[in-house]
């Protein structure tokens, strides 16, 4: 009997297996799309491209997923990373240094997730509430800041902006003949740094698998042991600190600040959650999959434009489409699971 | 007498907003012993066991452990003095695998080693014969097994007293010889064990001594051989048990009328199988059977609870469809669920809400019932039903289960059901309200209400009941009326004709 014990696979716990349908889904989605529209999904640029464009984005969906599997929400993030972007532009176009915007940027962070999670872990206010109220609290100091988009004329942050990393083997030969290397920004790399981190805490650390339990059933965290409100409080400070990274590397990708950067961030954010796996009743979810929740959405408005819809609603329209049909797919999945579990 | 006290609670007060919970109780524990806290719903069990856990901070008393005064704040210091809990409820995170659930919140060490806790956890589950896999996640194991982990999780922690609360509601026989078992060992090793239960022979089986609280007060200390059940009973209530012999009396006047209310054939849910039933006006009848087999599954379909797919259903000889509870209520038909917490209260409104919920629900919520229509109705019955209540604003959550059981009642009184299914009414609830609500089955009967009536104790089924369907395995297996009703025809029906252990 100790036998077949130990060569049985245990079945997935539900969040590997959200986390495997879409790492799936994704997996043949992009193959699907090399098929149908060939160009520039052949070319592992493509790939290169999505994490540029969205390394903030993953960032911030990171923060955001420890949140959600804590049970909790954050909206301010969009919002944060838009003050942080705005803050050190000015500083750097004042003579400011490098490392003291890095410095501004995480410390605006974590004051943002410091108040947050005070307020919704010690006096226990609603956290869709507070984390609102940050958000307009954020926008409005981005805009008395600069109503005018700034760029930053910074000798040193432009040498570190042009900074990329080339991959030659996966470059591609243009038309000219010229053999073009993959490049890929500085910003991905901190946040492929950011998901690692972030996975090893959540799967390895006490602090990560308490995120786990108090999404699952809070009461129960308590009884068993669990510092609830110390750990609530964390995952605030942990999505405010990951939304100052985030600014940084918006500002890194963008080279400038606007009143108006990463509107609508905090909901993409989300959605990249979601679609990723993470239930938004909490205890459920993993970074790695939010990873990939992320370049699921990117792929599906790539293939929007791809087919010739350049119209920027058929965007949303998809991605609200997608997200649905991943919590529709989740809801499935899950319930089925419970009904096995009955008979 | 108390040199050997691991622990001691003494003049322990506790003031709840209205209502004092608990005055200038005293409570001792002794090393190896299974001590039984026993007492009516709202006696102050929960109060005390809560103020212990530090779930509630105590407003007055003091509390030792092994002679040392300690103070207890959060359910942190209960464990780091040695005190843990199970809970009647599961407090688990079913989202987390067994072995996480284990050792969660006791490990200092900021990096979790998960091979090593999954083999300190394994080898536990087998000590303790504990059917479950470490690497299982929890959300997957019966409600037993989790349970059950919930206790190898208090074992593990070397604690010194262990508080069960409730732990056998929701386990069968088996599961229960196989908790006591493990409390024996538990007791031998010197450990000491509160127990918190209704079932009275659970008591007498496993218990050494008894402390018996009645209104927030302490009534005493007992040993187990000095306090005959009867007694026992007797000192729960605070008088003597004459309205038992009132019950006796009700008991000849079982019977049965001719007209049939209700009537289905071959009547089958997600849930059920297909199963044939009728009943009579003014009849009380019953569904008996172990856990899950499938008693309570019946009766929800029979009010449509869950999903019906296939039958006829006669109600007064006329062909009637119930496809959702709406339909069944407008036929007639009241449900009272059997987890009150999940389908029975709304827990933050109040007592009068509570109570003209389904009666609203039935008028349709374009005609609102008039809040002094409401309040007549929430004043009649919490007299007539007598429910301990501050007023009638009370959030039904703040009520002890008793009393919050008697208002989902009023529920279904208010909307004058012709046939009222109870499932396990009664359960979790004090002798004297069992007894009121036993009693107010009987009238209802009598005034050409049927019953339909489920309960796990069968004594209490004999009581009222006066016709018992007896399921096993999903399947109507006899019906039990007149002669045959008593508790030895009733097990051999239950067990069946062969040998229930083939499996």
């Amino acid at each position: 009997m100790n036998n077949t014990k130990k060569f049985r696979r245990e079945p997935l716990t539900d969040t590997q297996l959200l986390m495997t349908i879409t790492i799936c889904i994704f997996v043949g989605m992009y193959l699907l799309a090399m098929l149908l529209f060939k160009g520039g999904f052949l070319h592992a640029q493509q790939v290169f491209d999505m994490l540029n464009d969205n390394a903030s984005l993953i960032i911030v969906s990171c923060g955001l997923t420890i949140v959600m599997i804590g049970g909790g929400i954050d909206i301010s993030v969009g919002a944060v990373t838009s003050l942080v972007v705005m803050s050190c532009v000015l500083y750097l176009n004042n003579g400011g240094n490098i490392f003291g915007s890095i410095r501004l940027a995480l410390v605006i962070g974590l004051a943002f997730g410091v108040v947050h999670g005070f307020l919704i872990s010690y006096l226990e206010i609603q956290p869709f509430i507070v984390t609102l109220a940050g958000m307009f609290f954020a926008r409005g100091l981005t805009t008395i800041l600069s109503v005018n988009p700034q760029k930053v004329d910074h000798d040193s942050f432009a040498a570190l902006r042009a900074m990329k990393i080339e991959i030659p083997w996966l470059g591609y030969t243009a038309k000219n003949g010229n053999l073009i290397p993959a490049r890929m920004e500085l910003g991905v790399v901190v946040a492929l740094v950011c998901v690692l981190l972030v996975f090893i805490m959540l799967t390895f650390f006490r602090l990560g698998r308490g995120f786990y339990a108090m999404g699952g059933n809070q009461q129960s965290a308590l009884m068993l042991g669990i510092n609830v409100k110390l750990t609530r409080f964390i995952s605030y400070v942990l999505s405010g600190l990951l939304s100052g990274i985030s600014g940084y590397v918006f500002m890194m990708h963008t080279g400038a600040g606007n009143a108006t950067n990463a509107a609508g961030m905090e909901m993409n954010a989300i959605a990249s959650s979601i679609i990723g796996g993470t239930l938004l009743t909490g205890g459920v979810g993993n970074v790695v999959g939010t990873l990939f929740g992320t370049l699921t959405l990117t792929t599906i408005k790539k293939i929007v434009v791809s087919s010739g819809l350049n119209d920027p609603w058929w965007q949303s329209i998809t991605t609200g489409g997608m997200l649905c049909f991943f919590i529709l797919l989740q809801s499935v999945v899950l319930s089925r699971r419970a009904k096995k579990k009955k008979a | 007498m108390q040199d050997n006290a691991l622990l001691q609670m003494r003049k322990i007060n506790k003031i709840f907003p209205g209502v004092k919970a608990l005055s200038e109780v005293d409570f001792t524990l002794r090393e190896g012993e299974i001590h039984a806290l026993m007492g009516e719903n709202g006696a102050g069990k929960s109060t005390l066991i809560k103020v212990l856990t530090g779930v509630y901070q105590m407003d007055g008393g003091e509390i030792t452990v092994n002679g040392e005064k300690i103070v207890i704040h959060s359910p942190q210091d209960a464990q780091k003095h040695g005190i843990s809990t199970v809970y009647q409820e599961i407090t688990l995170c079913p989202n987390l695998t067994v072995a996480e659930n284990m050792f969660i919140g006791r490990e200092h060490n900021p990096l979790v080693n998960k091979k090593a806790r999954e083999k300190k956890a394994d080898k536990l589950l087998e000590e303790l014969g504990i059917p479950a896999r470490s690497t299982q996640q929890l959300g997957s194991c019966s409600l037993a097994v989790q349970q059950m982990v919930a206790i190898a999780r208090a074992v593990d922690s070397r604690c010194k007293v262990l508080i069960l609360d409730e732990p056998t509601s929701s386990l069968d026989d088996k599961e229960v010889n196989m908790l006591f078992k493990l409390m024996r060992d538990l007791k031998s090793q010197g450990v000491g064990i509160i127990f918190v239960t209704h079932f009275l022979e659970q008591v007498y089986e496993v218990c050494d001594r008894i402390t018996v609280l009645r209104n927030g007060e302490l009534v005493g200390e007992y040993l187990i051989e000095d306090l005959p059940q009867v007694e026992l009973v007797a000192k729960m209530i605070g008088k003597e048990l004459d309205e038992l012999g009132a019950l006796t009396y009700f008991e000849e006047e079982k019977k049965e009328s001719g007209e049939v209310f209700y009537e289905a054939a071959s009547l089958s849910s997600s849930d059920a199988l297909p199963f044939d039933f009728k009943i009579h006006k003014g009849e009380v009848n019953g569904f008996t059977g172990l856990l899950g087999s499938g008693r309570s599954e019946s009766v929800r379909a029979i009010f449509g609870a869950d999903k019906v797919t296939g039958g006829k259903v006669k109600i007064k000889g006329e062909d009637v469809k119930i496809t959702k509870p709406l339909d069944a209520m407008k036929h007639g038909i009241g449900y009272l669920a059997e987890d009150r917490k999940r389908d029975g209260i709304i827990a933050e409104l109040s007592v009068r809400e509570n109570i003209i919920l389904a009666l609203q629900v039935m008028k349709g919520f374009f005609k609102p019932i008039s809040r002094s229509e409401a309040e007549a109705f929430a004043d009649e019955y919490i007299k007539v039903l007598n429910i301990k209540t501050a007023s009638k604003d009370t959030p039904i959550g703040s009520l002890s289960g008793g009393n919050q059981q008697k208002v989902i009642l009023a529920r279904w009184l208010l909307t004058h059901p012709d046939y009222l299914i109870l499932d396990e009414p009664t359960r979790g609830i004090d002798v004297g309200t069992k007894l009121e609500i036993q009693k107010l089955v009987l009238k209802l009967a009598e005034e050409g209400v049927s019953v339909t009536f489920i309960s796990s104790e069968v004594e209490e089924m004999l009581r009222t009941c006066s016709r018992l369907i007896v399921m096993r395995d999903r399947h109507i297996v006899g019906e039990l009326k007149g002669a045959d009703l008593n508790q030895t025809q009733v097990m051999k029906t239950i067990a069946g004709g062969e040998s229930e252990n083939e499996k």
